[in-house]
């Protein structure tokens, strides 16, 4: 009685609290992106102005039209649609059912399994990048826009597989294992109960993977010459331009990722175990 | 999750079906990068050759990485390089660039200057560059600034002690260091050290290191420093200092300089480098086209060596950006105003009667990145560390000397010519 | 589940232990055999001129400095970012998808995104200015600043870095079971009883994947320093590109990525020994 009575008495002034509390810390990411786009948009000067005044005077998008109509833009776009296509295809099928051991069985050598899934997030991937480049020139895989994917799976498959490990964990086995007492085949169970139950996290997953291989520039612009990634593309065109083509080239790559993470935010959470509420 | 892999699958198709397979000349350049640069490159002066060229710029470091890694492949893929004299030097050493000797002989009969030439042998018997365009580094002023510069001081021939001068007038005027130098992770400070200081101060590079001159020099740049901003360390171009006024007075490439004054080139003037006691130091920049061995298209990429080392394409050439020709013709008068500022104190710093030239490090093979490294080193434990000038040179002329004994690199002027590796004395 | 074919985990795990032996442990053997070797003898002369140069004691330090502040923020926030969104309904979606953002965002662009706050002409000057702070712009990013510079990066880390311990701490907030908090909630538990006794040791799993997953990639830090700091504040990666890239040595800059994947290792080691787990629920 008495706990209810100090809720109500707080209630108001603690959510005004809890909303403050979002509120600032939805500023906090969101701020800082803003000021980007109007650097991004404001032109030569709006980059050099001080003081600065943080509003969105004086727009244009002329930066933004001078990209799309650089030669090799659009191709480099259609590269690094290819490329993220590979790299969630492999992280998914190649990490799921690596997920699906961890989740399931316990057996020798688990722990180094999950080591050298680790060690491949611990080791800086460009020191890599001399050996790999000539192994992929003579496997004939260089300027390709599959050795990149290959390159960039192997940077996304800790998370695809760490990842389906949590959201298998979060398949009840019981209810694959009713599955077997009703008469389907280990693989039939698998497919009909616990892939539809694990689909969502999976999806999360395959965004993570698109965005790893959306974002990754080194690799993508040793291990190519023609075919460039949009990243890699950009790298090398923007260092040396004026700032303000600079906030548009990074406003152009940070505007992907926030859709393809927008299109997908019910089933990100997800991702390390279904909720169990 | 089907429709996404049905779509990652179909978007490689496309990709795949819609990259070019013709057969063109690849021409890979760490030079004119920027996306304006690159696209009058594409559309103008590549413009007047019969086969299709490729032009593709890229940063350094992967430059770096792609040439080494094709080389110990043994596949090539790029038929023409455009890059530094330092970025080549390391190919060049690994014997991995074709004898230009032919093409080099034509081009000394169309006027480019032995002494370039010279330098595209990298220390070697035959050409392993041609000379493509040539520039150097200059400082660049506000016009506000002019305002405080030392009574009877010309800023067309300035010495250290009056840019120290002026430096601390600014500083008292605005109550912020107003010089600055490029002295970030890109920037390109070694070459001031290389090039500018050490020439400057000391009338050599590598013998002078850690002479008494070298300590003096030190002591004067360590003044200098004081009235230069600490952000100079985040420098890399310092167009964008000056251009965003955080900075009025700037050393830089000219290339590096040059969108900030082509943006307003009524507010800026361009001047040489200060002198110091032994004159007035200067290093010119070379950037070279080469043809890697193995080339897939040897014929195509000499074709287009030939033309860019036309008269005409070379002035197209320094109409457009911050570099001038390698041969030896005067330019258009109608060039773009801020490109023509730059051109003036380039100019004006070779003709300088105390000039000092400094040539671009010669036999040093991939170690020209450890090289700068000393420099760098000398600079951040003198000047950023505070550390006492003559335990830093000697310990960093012990590093030089082991460097030079394991290049066998001999002295390069202004440092005095040696028998054998170059000695630090 | 029964084990009664004992060889199907590895046939599970076989292909990506093929993938990854293919395209990461052989260039990773590769790169190790480069770092301990001198002109094809094993020589550790890339190991003493790595410990040798004069910014390996300080980028050792820094790298782990700032794993020591970012981390722990990270987590808290993460936190925070859990319980405030679990008191709310309507809007939760929406909420998270914000607080996820930068983890689309590549470090380039969060380097760029952070410079532009706090470079000279910066906005956060021109607050500071329009505030009437300050009376000119202040430089905050300059070795003659070495602490500002280190809150700058920090900051700008914590902001790129909050939202992958997010999502994971949020997903293992979710797996408590209400009945827990309930229960908790009637034998008289105080809001910070409840969160320190049930809510902290059933997120153990989540908190452990957030922890090693943050502190590798923490130790990978190099984009958002280095546009930030340049030269002035070295770390790990950071020194390994500049031997990589500037002076061209590939030896010291394999011998520098050897030394980040032990330490990365061994750091992995240490959580996952204190941060134990029932093995069952392992994430």
């Amino acid at each position: 009685m008495s706990t209810a009575m100090k809720t109500a008495g707080f209630s108001s002034s603690r959510r005004l609290l809890l909303w403050s509390g979002i509120v600032a810390l939805c500023a906090w990411v969101i701020v800082p992106i803003y000021l980007v786009a109007i650097g991004a948009l404001g032109g030569r000067t709006g980059v050099y102005q001080w003081p600065k005044t943080g509003l969105p005077t004086g727009l244009s998008i002329e930066p933004f039209l001078l990209f799309l109509k650089t030669e090799g833009v659009v191709q480099s776009f259609l590269n690094s649609l290819g490329a993220a296509g590979i790299t969630v295809t492999l992280s998914i099928l190649l990490g799921a059912p690596a997920g699906y051991a961890l989740a399931r069985y316990t057996f020798p050598g688990k722990d180094g399994y999950r080591l050298l899934v680790l060690l491949t997030r611990a080791f800086p991937l460009a020191i890599l990048a001399l050996p790999l480049t000539v192994s992929f020139i003579r496997l004939g895989l260089y300027d390709t826009i599959v050795g990149v994917g290959l390159i960039h799976t192997v940077l996304a498959l800790p998370f695809a597989a760490l990842v389906t490990q949590g959201i298998f964990l979060g398949v009840p086995r019981e209810l694959e294992e009713a599955a077997w007492v009703f008469g389907c085949t280990r693989i039939q169970a698998f497919f009909k109960v616990v892939v539809p139950l694990a689909l969502p996290g999976i999806v999360a997953t395959a965004v993570f993977a698109f965005v790893i291989s959306w974002n990754e520039v080194f690799a993508a612009s040793v291990l190519t010459v023609r075919n460039r990634t949009l990243t890699a593309y950009l790298l090398t065109v923007l260092s040396e331009s004026p700032m303000h083509y600079r906030f548009a080239g990074g406003l152009l790559l940070i505007l992907p990722s926030v859709i393809f993470i927008f299109a997908v935010r019910r089933y990100l959470f997800a991702i390390w175990g279904i909720s169990s509420k | 999750m089907k429709r996404l892999l049905s779509f990652g699958i179909l978007a490689t198709t496309v990709a795949a079906l819609a990259s070019p397979s013709l057969a063109q000349t690849v021409f890979l350049s760490t030079q004119l990068r920027p996306i304006e640069e690159a696209t009058v490159v594409r559309e103008e002066i590549l413009k007047g050759l019969d086969a299709p060229v490729d032009y593709i710029v890229e940063e350094p470091p992967q430059f770096a990485v792609r040439m080494e890694a094709e080389r110990q492949a043994g596949k090539h893929t790029i038929s023409l390089v455009g890059a530094l004299h330092g970025e080549l030097s390391p190919i060049a050493d690994k014997d991995a660039l074709e004898p230009l000797d032919t093409l080099a002989a034509k081009l000394a009969e169309a006027g480019m200057p032995q002494s370039f030439l010279d330098l595209g042998k990298l220390g070697k018997s035959s050409q392993q560059y041609i000379p493509w365009l040539q520039a150097t580094y200059v400082m660049a002023a506000h016009k506000d600034a002019l305002k405080y510069l030392p009574e009877g001081a010309d800023v067309k021939a300035l010495t250290y002690d009056q840019l120290i001068a002026w430096g601390k007038a600014m500083q008292e005027a605005t109550g912020q260091p107003q010089i600055g130098f490029p002295a970030g992770p890109k920037g390109l400070m070694a070459r001031y050290f290389e090039g500018y200081f050490y020439p400057s101060f000391t009338g050599g590079v590598v013998r002078t290191f850690r002479n008494a001159d070298a300590v003096a020099g030190w002591e004067t740049f360590k003044e200098l420093w004081s009235v230069v901003t600490p952000n100079s360390t985040n420098y890399d171009f310092m167009q964008e200092p000056l251009a965003a006024g955080e900075v009025m007075v700037a050393w830089d490439h000219v290339a590096r300089l040059k969108n900030a004054i082509s943006a307003a080139p009524d507010d800026y003037v361009v001047f040489p480098a200060p002198a110091g006691s032994k004159g007035r130091g200067y290093m010119p920049v070379i950037a070279g086209l080469a043809i890697p061995k193995g080339a897939p298209d040897v014929a195509g990429a000499t074709a287009v060596i030939e033309h860019l080392t036309k008269p005409d394409t070379q002035l197209l050439t320094a109409t457009h950006v911050g570099f001038f020709p390698t041969l030896n013709i005067d330019l258009p008068t109608d060039l773009d105003p801020g490109v023509a500022l730059l051109a003036g104190a380039v100019k004006a710093t070779q003709s300088a009667e105390d000039a000092v030239i400094s040539l671009l490090p010669v036999g040093l093979g991939d170690k020209g990145g450890e090289f700068n490294k000393v420099y760098m080193d000398s600079f951040q434990r003198i000047v950023l560390q505070n550390e006492p000038i003559a335990d830093v040179l000697k310990s960093q002329g012990d590093v030089l000397a082991k460097l030079m004994a394991d290049t066998g690199a001999a002295c390069w002027a202004p440092d005095a010519a040696s028998d054998g590796a170059c000695p630090v004395e | 589940m029964t084990n009664d074919r004992p060889w199907l985990p590895y046939a599970l795990i076989l292909p990506s232990v093929a993938f990854l032996a293919l395209l990461f442990v052989v260039p990773l053997v590769q790169t190790v055999w480069l770092a301990l070797s001198e002109n094809g003898a094993p020589s550790l002369a890339n190991i003493r001129t790595m410990a040798g140069d004069i910014n390996f004691a300080r980028s050792v330090q820094n790298t782990f400095l700032l794993a020591l502040a970012v981390i722990p923020v990270q987590i808290a926030i993460a936190l925070a970012m859990g319980t405030l969104v679990s008191k709310i309904g309507a809007g939760r979606e929406t909420i998270l998808w914000i607080w996820t953002i930068p983890l689309g965002i590549s470090d380039l662009a969060a380097g760029m995104v952070w410079l532009a706050i706090l470079q000279n002409t910066g906005y956060l000057n021109s607050l500071l200015f329009g505030l009437g702070l300050i009376e000119r712009q202040t430089a905050w990013l300059t070795y003659q600043t070495p602490v500002a510079l280190f809150i700058g990066i920090a900051i700008a880390e914590i902001w790129r870095g909050t939202a992958i311990v997010m999502v994971i701490i949020v997903a293992g907030l979710n797996q408590v079971p209400k009945e827990f908090r309930e229960a908790a909630e009637v034998f008289g538990a105080g809001p910070w009883t409840r969160f320190w006794r049930i809510t902290l040791p059933l997120i153990r799993p989540a908190l452990q994947s957030a922890l090693i997953l943050r502190t590798v990639l923490a130790f990978e830090v190099f984009a958002v320093v280095y546009a930030l700091g340049g030269r002035n504040f070295p770390v790990l990666v950071g020194e390994a590109y500049a031997w990589q890239n500037q002076n061209q040595n590939y030896g010291v800059a394999a011998a520098y990525a050897v030394l980040i994947m032990v330490i990365s290792l061994a750091a992995t080691l240490v959580y996952l020994k204190i941060v134990k787990v029932d093995p069952e629920r392992l994430p």
